[in-house]
């Protein structure tokens, strides 16, 4: 009998991701915001009172819900977009993101699921910080991509061990990333309580003071930074190794068909171990960014990252694994976070709405039979049904 | 029971699977349904059987109109199904299999197993079937489990059985077995619609023949009277040239030569069991075969795919068997893999790429590490050319073109650079008679170029047809090779375990 393998659930998860059409992920994107804006509507306390005697009169509820709706998306899109400083915010907001994207987007290429984007960035974080203050006397030009580089380095011996493990002996990833970035958040918390680390004087955790030449910097009365510069250029890094290179062609050949690229030669485990270190590099890099950088407040403390390795997975996904999509989607949740921020600000309303909606793309994405039965989109790749045969010559 | 299928028609997006499809099996009667990869049989059948609904015509059971909203009405109808992949449960008894979805329960909810496994004796020895209620069924050879199948499909009372490609994985003498079976069951009473794309198989068992061809009946034969080139001709739509021309080999010096080879499979069984032949410039050897026979794990320590346990390969003299897969490859040997989906091609990459899926950093396709989308477009395009591969463009991805132009892909990319060594596995497999038809011109063409040829492939016609020289492999243990010609039936009896030299005996005796 012929050996029709399925293939692994990983894979198999990671090939439907991969493979949403744009307009799906367009659509996933509105749809969420529609119902981000129905809980908006319904938590508003002016709506719910007028929902009482909705049988009544109903225009009262609905002209309600419409204002709190319409001013808490006026609030967040000025927040986000409204003004030099807001552009500001979303960039800065966006440049980690971006970078954390892409340390999720690259496995995703090569059919690997990088949870570790969390501890990729603590560890790239910590090297680039301890780089920053434990170094004096050097020149912005020297001792800024230093420290760029250790996060870099650090990052990407971090993504690199799963990747052999999984090589080596068949460690899953998603479960072997996990793991470390929970002992890589131990790690640093107790490196911060050494002599090595820690501020003279200080009883909390936190690194001593990183140099100014170790700093990204910022165009005169913006907080934005050069972290943006450094995520583009990642960016563009990631995207010609991808599609241009002929790693980026054993990465993708791998990512799609393992067996077949070994048939042909290539070896899947040294291109797991590579694509996981270059994702550990931009997780790490990510996490320079944040340190060296205007958010980060000069000093490595144990939960600088907030989660931003996390939001990657996210940010990657919504990006179908591409670089480009993955630089739209950390704007995009840039520019939800930054707009977040000013609409609890004004109206009031939770900024934890943006972790919903950015929940809800994910599920959209995820489960795109949603939104193309909503649109009545045909469904287009694997799940779709196989007629794409053709006949005989 | 008699069927009759009247204007079915399938559409799928963009294609017509199958177009007002007139078909009428009589009663007692063994209908073949002969047509290429992709000419709507499945369709047909899946239709028939409640997994598809049909978009337009009706199907009629002797004479009643009915409809199939699932398998489970069709089984209730009385059409039983034997699939190409079997759908048994390996670890479970012949009898468990049998009453699976059907179970006799006592009472408590318990399964009376005795007396399932008494109503399958009984069953089996009504048609002729025999099989052990008791034994596991994946201990069980691939001709006994087909045999479980069916009686699974007369266990829930099938009239009319569909037999879907049952010859593809059996022996000559299996299919034998097979095609005595099924007489019985026609004499039994019950109709029977034989699926096959070999064309001997339906001039061998049939009363009448169907032919399919892209998605329309193109014709009905009468099996006795049509001679199998105009069944070809029906089937593919062009006169077809069905034998191999070849001239008598020239061989030259010895190219692969393979020395006391033994590999174990994962589980560290014997499955090449210290296995040697040569095989010289300008000569086609023969692996044939039932599948699972180590055939496979031969071909994958000879080509660096599995490390090679014990012995020595040798490719023009140097000793190969540590070498890697890349560098083995770029030295000059070409390999056809046995399933071009999984191993052969990236499905959604396009044919440019798949061209050169095994040079992707060797120039002029990548220059320091930078891929050269000129050299691998122009080299596609002339692979494209030179192969006949019917694609809309290079860029198209090569998942959606039809089975034998995607083996043409492969056939491409492995037959083009200085092949010393060529390995075809399966070269044909799932593939339309018109590009079978090409891939043996391409092969032969090779091997007179001087390329040291190893075919290896269950269709034992092929390998008679391609070799210069033919062996078997039988338990892991490689009988032969063998100079050609030689009897298909002496072959056939060796891949089923007999001695070599009682066989040639017997042959040469004739």
């Amino acid at each position: 009998m012929s050996s029709e393998e399925t293939p692994p659930l990983a894979r198999g998860i990671v090939a439907r991701l991969t493979s949403v059409s744009t307009v799906t992920t367009v659509l996933a994107v509105l749809v969420a915001l529609v119902i981000g804006g129905l809980l908006v509507a319904v938590a508003d306390e002016d709506t719910a009172s007028a929902l009482t005697y909705f049988t009544a009169r109903p225009s009262d509820a609905l002209t309600a819900g419409w204002r709190a709706v319409s001013d808490a998306y006026a609030a967040l899109l000025s927040g986000a977009l409204g003004s030099t400083n807001a552009l500001s915010e979303t960039l800065t907001q966006a440049s980690p993101l971006i970078l954390t994207g892409l340390a999720v987007a690259v496995p995703l290429r090569a059919g690997l699921f990088n949870i570790g984007g969390e501890g990729q960035v603590l560890a790239g974080g910590a090297a680039a910080g301890f780089i920053g203050f434990a170094i004096t006397g050097l020149p912005l030009v020297v001792h800024l991509p230093l420290a760029l580089l250790a996060g870099l380095v650090v990052g990407a011996a971090v993504g690199a061990l799963p990747g052999w493990l999984k090589a080596r002996t068949g460690a899953h990833e998603v479960i072997t990333t996990i793991m470390l970035n929970n002992i890589i958040a131990s790690l640093l918390a107790a490196l911060l309580v050494t002599e090595l680390f820690q501020r003279q004087g200080a009883t909390n955790p936190i690194s001593k003071t990183i140099q100014e030449s170790a700093r990204l910097p910022s165009p005169a009365g913006f907080r934005l930074d050069a972290g943006l510069l450094v995520a583009l250029l990642v960016a563009y890094g990631v995207w010609w190794l991808i599609e241009r290179s002929s790693v980026g062609f054993q990465i993708r050949a791998v990512g799609a068909n393992a067996v077949a690229a070994v048939t042909a030669g290539m070896s899947a485990a040294r291109t797991t171990v590579l694509t996981m270190a270059v994702a550990g590099a931009a997780g790490g890099l990510g996490g320079a960014a944040i340190i060296l950088g205007a958010s980060g407040q000069g000093a490595v403390t144990g939960t600088f990252s907030a989660g931003v390795g996390f939001d990657g997975i996210t940010v990657a996904l919504l990006g179908r694994g591409r670089a480009g999509g993955t630089v739209a989607a950390g704007l995009l949740f840039g520019a939800l976070r930054a707009g977040g921020t000013q609409m609890q600000a004004r109206t009031g309303t939770p900024v934890d709405l943006v972790v919903v909606i950015q929940a809800l793309v994910i599920l959209f994405v995820a489960a795109p039979i949603v939104i193309q039965s909503l649109f009545r989109l045909r469904r287009t790749g694997p799940g779709g049904p196989q007629v794409a045969q053709g006949w005989g010559a | 029971m008699r069927l009759e299928l009247r204007g079915i028609t399938k559409r799928f997006p963009g294609v017509i699977a199958n177009d007002a499809v007139d078909l009428v099996v009589e009663e007692q009667e063994i209908h073949g349904l002969l047509g290429e990869n992709g000419a709507g049989k499945s369709t047909l059948m899946n239709i028939l059987y409640g997994l598809y609904t049909a978009d337009e015509g009706e199907i009629l059971l002797d004479g009643q109109p009915v409809t199939f909203a699932g398998p489970g009405d069709a089984i209730a109808a009385g059409i039983g199904m034997v699939h190409q992949h079997f759908m048994l449960v390996g670890n479970f008894t012949v009898a468990e299999n049998i009453m699976l979805g059907s179970e006799v329960m006592r009472g408590g909810g318990r399964l009376d197993r005795r007396r399932a496994e008494d109503e399958v004796t009984a069953l089996a020895e009504r048609h002729g079937l025999p099989v052990d209620p008791h034994a596991v069924v994946e201990d069980l050879p691939v001709g006994i489990q087909q045999r479980v199948e069916i009686l699974k499909a007369l266990y829930r009372k099938a009239r009319l059985l569909i037999l879907d490609e049952p010859t593809a994985v059996l022996t000559p003498q299996e299919a034998d077995e097979l095609f005595e079976a099924i007489r019985t069951l026609r004499e039994a009473g019950r109709s029977i619609v034989f699926i096959s794309h070999k064309l001997r198989e339906h001039r061998a068992l049939v009363d009448r023949i169907s032919v399919l061809r892209r998605g329309r009946i193109v014709g009905d034969a009468d099996p006795r009277e049509a001679s199998e080139s105009e069944l070809a001709e029906l089937m593919v739509g062009r006169p077809v040239e069905l034998t191999v021309q070849r001239a008598p080999a020239d061989p030259g010096a010895p190219v692969l030569e393979v020395e006391g080879l033994t590999a174990v499979d994962p589980t560290g069984q014997v499955v090449v069991d210290n296995a040697s032949f040569t095989v010289h410039a300008g000569e086609v050897v023969g692996i044939a075969g039932v599948e699972g026979n180590g055939q496979r794990s031969l071909v994958r320590s000879v080509t660096a795919l599995d490390p090679v346990v014990q012995g020595t390969v040798r490719l023009r003299g140097e000793d190969v068997t540590a070498t890697g897969r890349r560098d083995l490859l770029r030295s000059g040997v070409g390999h056809v893999p046995q399933d071009r989906n999984l191993e052969g091609l990236v499905g959604s990459f396009t044919v440019a790429e798949n061209l050169m899926l095994d040079l992707w950093n060797a120039p002029p396709y990548a220059d320091r590490g930078r891929l050269q989308f000129d050299e691998i477009d122009r080299r596609a395009s002339a692979e494209v050319e030179e192969f006949d591969i019917r694609t809309p463009d290079v860029d198209t991805p090569v998942g959606t073109l039809s089975g034998g132009n995607q083996q043409k892909v492969v056939v491409a990319r492995e037959f083009t650079g200085d092949n010393v060594l060529l390995v075809c596995e399966q070269p044909t497999r799932g593939v339309d008679v018109g590009s079978i038809e090409y891939i043996h011109g391409r092969i032969i063409a090779q091997r007179d170029a001087g390329t040291a040829v190893l075919i290896v492939s269950s269709e034992l016609d092929e390998v008679l047809a391609l070799s210069d020289r033919i062996a078997v492999m039988y338990r892991g243990r490689l009988l032969g090779p063998f100079r050609t010609p030689i009897a298909k039936e002496a072959v056939g009896r060796m891949m089923a375990g007999a001695d070599p030299d009682d066989v040639l005996g017997v042959a040469r005796e004739q």
